[in-house]
């Protein structure tokens, strides 16, 4: 079998865990500690950021833009919208940035 | 709530109550599988691995990181770590739905765990707050629909990613960082949401910069949540379900 083959499948079996091991794992606690909670919590916007952060330092104007735009819109939209507005001024302005 | 009747009448009621409910979902998910799909062609995946990864791991979000950094050529095992932390969150979802549907049989509780995305845990938990029982004929109706319908897609996006010549021009290379951007200020209300992004913003950058890439994802994300941890628990609001 392939790699990617090995990823997809090891990828799969660690998401079930998340996915089962919150009902396996943590509902035999009476309560979670909140430190433990307020990491937890953390989780999503921590790892998403690493995404963006870097990404967005070593792009140029057209990708700024899409993302400021993205940064705005997402003030007054849903998730769709934001994402809309910020790949079609992707598009644009990478028409003439290049 | 009446005492609920048990027959083959009702049973098919729930399961169309749970369709008309996944509706929104399948029609907002569907660019993003298709652009997931052509995302993982345009990183080195065949049509029949984008197809095999949406139908396996069946979380949007997860799956576009892991694409993006097999794009990136980092370690096999953080490809899975990542995939790992990005799906972290549905440990809280877990915990919250075992309460509603801990009298299925086991088998159906296995499948309702293997299908529950945000979405999915957010409609359910829903119909629990307003007094319903959350039966598995309607999480089914709610959960199958949005499930086939990714799948499909995918696997759609990705022959037809295959089919465009100049991914530049279309932006593809750079739509996953806008995407992650507006799901990093979907979290926006949530306590701590600015120190958090401000931390794990600052130290991946910086290890981008030094220690180089994939590791600056964990770095930065382990910047984040350890802020988070060691901030006094009254800033961060626990006690507070997300």
């Amino acid at each position: 079998m392939s790699t990617t083959l090995w990823i997809i499948i090891a990828g799969a079996i660690a998401t079930y865990l998340t996915r089962v091991g919150g009902h396996l794992v943590i509902s035999r606690f009476e309560n979670i500690h909140p430190r433990v909670e307020a990491g937890l919590n953390a989780v999503p916007a921590a790892v998403l950021t690493t995404l963006v952060a870097p990404a967005a330092l070593s792009a140029g104007p057209a990708e700024w833009a899409a993302l400021v735009v993205t940064a705005l819109a997402s003030l007054r939209g849903g998730l769709m919208a934001m994402f809309l507005a910020g790949t079609a001024v992707l598009i644009l302005a990478r028409q003439f940035v290049g | 709530m009446a005492v609920e009747v048990i027959s083959e009448g009702s049973t098919k009621s729930d399961f169309w109550d749970g369709v008309r409910l996944s509706m929104p979902v399948v029609v907002a998910s569907a660019p993003f599988a298709l652009l997931f799909g052509a995302i993982a062609v345009d990183n080195g995946f065949s049509v029949l691995e984008a197809f095999l990864m949406s139908a396996l791991v069946f979380g949007g979000a997860s799956q576009m990181v892991g694409i993006e950094l097999f794009g990136q050529h980092v370690a096999p095992w953080l490809i899975v770590l990542s995939i790992f932390a990005v799906n972290f969150r549905h440990v809280l979802y877990s915990a919250g739905l075992g309460r509603r549907i801990s009298h299925w049989p086991v088998i159906q509780q296995a499948l309702g765990y293997f299908i529950m995305t945000d979405p999915q845990y957010a409609v359910a938990e829903a119909r629990a707050a307003s007094g319903k029982t959350v039966g598995f004929v309607w999480y089914l109706g709610l959960g199958l629909p949005v499930y086939v319908f990714w799948v499909v897609e995918s696997a759609l996006g990705a022959v037809f990613g295959n089919l465009i010549p100049d991914t530049h021009a279309l932006g593809i290379d750079f739509l996953l960082p806008i995407y992650f951007l507006g799901l990093v200020m979907g979290f926006r209300k949530r306590p701590l949401w600015l120190p958090v992004v401000m931390a794990s913003a600052v130290a991946s950058t910086i290890a981008y910069k030094t220690v180089g890439s994939p590791w600056h994802v964990s770095i930065g994300a382990i910047a984040g949540v350890l802020l988070a941890v060691i901030l006094p628990p009254h800033h961060s609001g626990v006690g507070e379900r997300p």
